[in-house]
C-alpha cells in the first residue's frame, strides 16, 4: 500500500488518489514544431529510479500535487523541488 | 537434438530418468555473432529460433540477464486469443494463434496448448453492440467468434452467477472457441531447446550494460560477460524496453507499469473456459494444476518493482467473487507482479529503430504472451530482411509521429489507460 503525502490532508492511502503520470512534461508553445509536440504527447523518459509524478486526491481535497517516488521500490522520496520550480 | 518420443520416455522411465540429455548447452560467449538478441524470454528465444529456422542465420546469441523465462514469460496468465477488432491486430494475433496450434509439433516440446475457449462477458446493451461489432469484424477477418446468450453461458459455466440480480448482470458473451491457454514455461524451454539445436548460443546471467554504436550503426553490446560484437541487434525485453533503448540514445513512447496476477489454492476441475469481463476488467482460468489463475488491471503508476500493492488484489478478488460467488471459500495462494511496456496506443512496437541494424519487439502492454510466436517470427523476418514483414508493417515506432496509432480502446495517449 502506498501512503501518499498529500500537502493538505497529510499521509493518506493510495485508494483515495488517481495517478496523473510524469510531472516534468511541459506543454510546448502552440506554434512549436511538430517534433516538439510529438515528444510532449508520446515520448517519455520512463526512468528506472526517482520520478516526479502527479497525483490527484479525488477522495480528499481534490487537488493535484507532485510526489517524488522511486519506481524501483515504490518508496516515496522527499521532493527535490525541481518539478515544482518549473513554470 | 534427440527427439522426444514415446520411446525416449519409456526408455528413460525404465532407467530412472537420470539419462535425459540437457535441453540446451551453456556455451561461453563468442567474440562476434551475426545477430545478438537481447532478452531470453519467449519473444527473444522465438526470434532466435525463427532466424535459424526460416532464414538460415545460425550464428546467433540470445543474452539473458537472469534465467530463461524468468521475466514476463513466467509471470503472465497464459491466455492466448486473437479477438481483436482492428485489422493490423486481428491479422497479427490470428497468425500467432495459428502458430500456437501447431507449436508442440514444430518444437517437439509439449507446450500444452488448450483450445478451451475465451469468453468475454457482456453486461449492458451497449456491451452487446460492441461485442457483436467486434465478433463480426473478427469473422470478416477469418477468425472464429460466436455470440452466446445468457442461457448458453449458464449451461456452459455453471459456477458463474448468471442471475438477474448479480452485481454485474450477465447479458451474454463473445466466445472465441480457439482461444485458450498455453503452459508459459514450456514456451521458453521449447523455443530454447529448438533454437539451441540449430546452433543458437543461449547466454544466461549475461546482462547487457551498454551498446557500441559507431556513426549511427550498432556494432555490438557491452555485457557483464564482456563485449560481444554483433552484425545486428534485436531487443526483446518488454517491460524494460525503455531502459535498453536508452542505451542506444532512443526515447520510446512507453511507460513501465506493474501488472499483478494471482492464483488460488489448487482444486479439482471447476472451470473449463477462460472467462473475462471488460466491465470489471477481470480474467480467470483454471490451470492444469488446478489453481484458479486471475488478473485484472495495472496498479496504475509507473513501476519497475515486479511487485504490486494490495488495493489491486482486492479489486481482482472482488470482481472474481461478484462473478463466481462459489469461489469465496478458496484461499489465495500466491500473487506476483510483472513489468509491462505500456505504449501510448496500447499496441506493440515491432520493427527497425532509428539506429542502423538495431531492431525491437516490445511495447506489449498486457498482451505479450499470446503474441510470442508471431512476435518472434516477424521480428526475425525484420532482422533478416532489414524491412518489416507485412504483419508488422503497421507496428512501427514512427506511427506515433505520423498519426497512425492503432488505438484498439480509443483511450488516447495515456499509457495506463490501455
Amino acid at each position: 500500500m502506498l501512503l501518499i503525502p498529500c500537502p493538505w490532508c497529510g499521509p493518506r492511502s493510495q485508494i483515495e488518489f488517481t495517478y496523473g503520470g510524469d510531472a516534468t512534461l511541459r506543454r510546448p508553445a502552440p506554434d512549436a514544431p511538430e517534433a516538439a509536440w510529438t515528444d510532449y504527447v508520446y515520448l517519455r523518459d520512463n526512468p528506472c529510479g526517482p520520478l516526479d509524478e502527479l497525483w490527484y486526491h479525488g477522495a480528499g481535497c481534490r487537488s493535484w500535487f507532485v510526489v517524488r517516488r522511486d519506481t524501483r521500490t515504490h518508496e516515496i522520496l522527499p521532493p527535490d523541488g525541481s518539478a515544482e520550480a518549473r513554470p | 537434438m534427440k527427439r522426444y518420443s514415446i520411446f525416449s520416455l519409456v526408455g528413460n522411465a525404465l532407467t530412472g530418468h537420470v539419462h535425459w540429455p540437457r535441453a540446451w548447452r551453456s556455451p561461453e560467449p563468442k567474440k562476434h555473432y551475426d545477430v545478438v538478441i537481447i532478452g531470453g524470454g519467449g519473444h527473444g528465444l522465438a526470434t532466435a529460433y525463427y532466424l535459424a529456422k526460416e532464414h538460415g542465420i545460425r550464428n546467433v546469441a540470445v543474452l539473458e540477464k537472469g534465467w530463461l523465462g524468468g521475466g514476463n514469460t513466467g509471470r503472465n496468465t497464459t491466455i492466448v486469443r486473437s479477438n481483436y477488432h482492428f485489422e493490423p491486430n486481428a491479422h497479427f494475433y490470428e497468425f500467432s494463434l495459428k502458430l500456437w496450434e501447431s507449436l508442440s509439433q514444430t518444437l517437439d516440446f509439449n507446450v500444452m496448448y488448450s483450445a478451451r475457449g475465451v469468453l468475454n462477458l457482456v453486461h449492458s446493451p451497449a456491451d452487446i453492440d460492441a461485442a457483436m461489432r467486434r465478433g463480426n469484424a473478427m469473422r470478416l477477418n477469418g477468425i472464429d467468434a460466436a455470440f452466446l446468450s445468457r442461457d448458453e453461458i449458464a449451461a456452459r459455466i455453471p459456477n458463474l452467477d448468471c442471475s438477474p440480480d448479480a452485481r454485474f448482470p450477465i447479458l451474454g458473451g463473445l466466445l472465441q472457441p480457439r482461444g485458450g491457454t498455453v503452459r508459459h514455461d514450456a514456451v521458453a524451454w521449447g523455443y530454447a531447446r529448438a533454437a539451441d539445436s540449430l546452433g543458437v548460443d543461449i547466454l544466461q546471467q549475461c546482462e547487457v550494460t551498454g551498446m557500441r554504436i559507431e556513426s549511427g550503426t550498432v556494432t555490438g553490446v557491452r555485457t557483464t560477460r564482456g563485449d560481444i560484437g554483433a552484425g545486428k541487434v534485436g531487443i526483446a525485453v518488454a517491460g524494460h524496453s525503455g531502459k535498453v533503448a536508452e542505451m542506444a540514445g532512443i526515447r520510446l513512447p512507453i511507460e513501465s507499469h506493474v501488472l499483478q496476477a494471482m492464483v488460488s489454492e489448487p482444486i479439482k476441475p471447476v472451470l473449463d473456459t477462460v472467462v473475462t469481463s471488460g466491465a470489471v476488467h477481470f480474467y480467470v482460468s483454471q490451470s492444469d494444476k488446478g489453481e484458479l489463475v486471475m488478473g485484472g488491471d495495472l496498479d496504475f503508476y509507473n513501476s519497475y518493482a515486479q511487485r504490486g500493492n494490495l488495493p489491486r488484489i482486492e479489486d481482482v478478488v472482488s470482481a472474481c467473487l461478484a462473478l463466481f460467488p462459489s469461489f469465496g471459500r478458496l484461499r489465495l495462494m500466491r500473487t506476483w507482479g510483472g513489468i509491462m511496456d505500456m505504449t501510448m496506443d496500447g499496441s506493440p512496437i515491432i520493427g527497425k529503430l532509428p539506429v542502423e541494424n538495431l531492431y525491437m519487439t516490445g511495447g506489449w502492454c498486457y498482451g505479450g504472451f499470446k503474441a510470442t510466436p508471431a512476435s518472434g517470427y516477424v521480428h526475425a523476418w525484420t532482422i533478416a530482411h532489414d524491412a518489416p514483414h507485412p504483419l508488422n508493417a503497421a507496428f512501427t515506432l514512427e506511427r506515433f509521429a505520423e498519426g497512425r496509432t492503432i488505438d484498439e480502446k480509443g483511450a488516447g495517449p495515456y499509457p495506463w489507460a490501455h
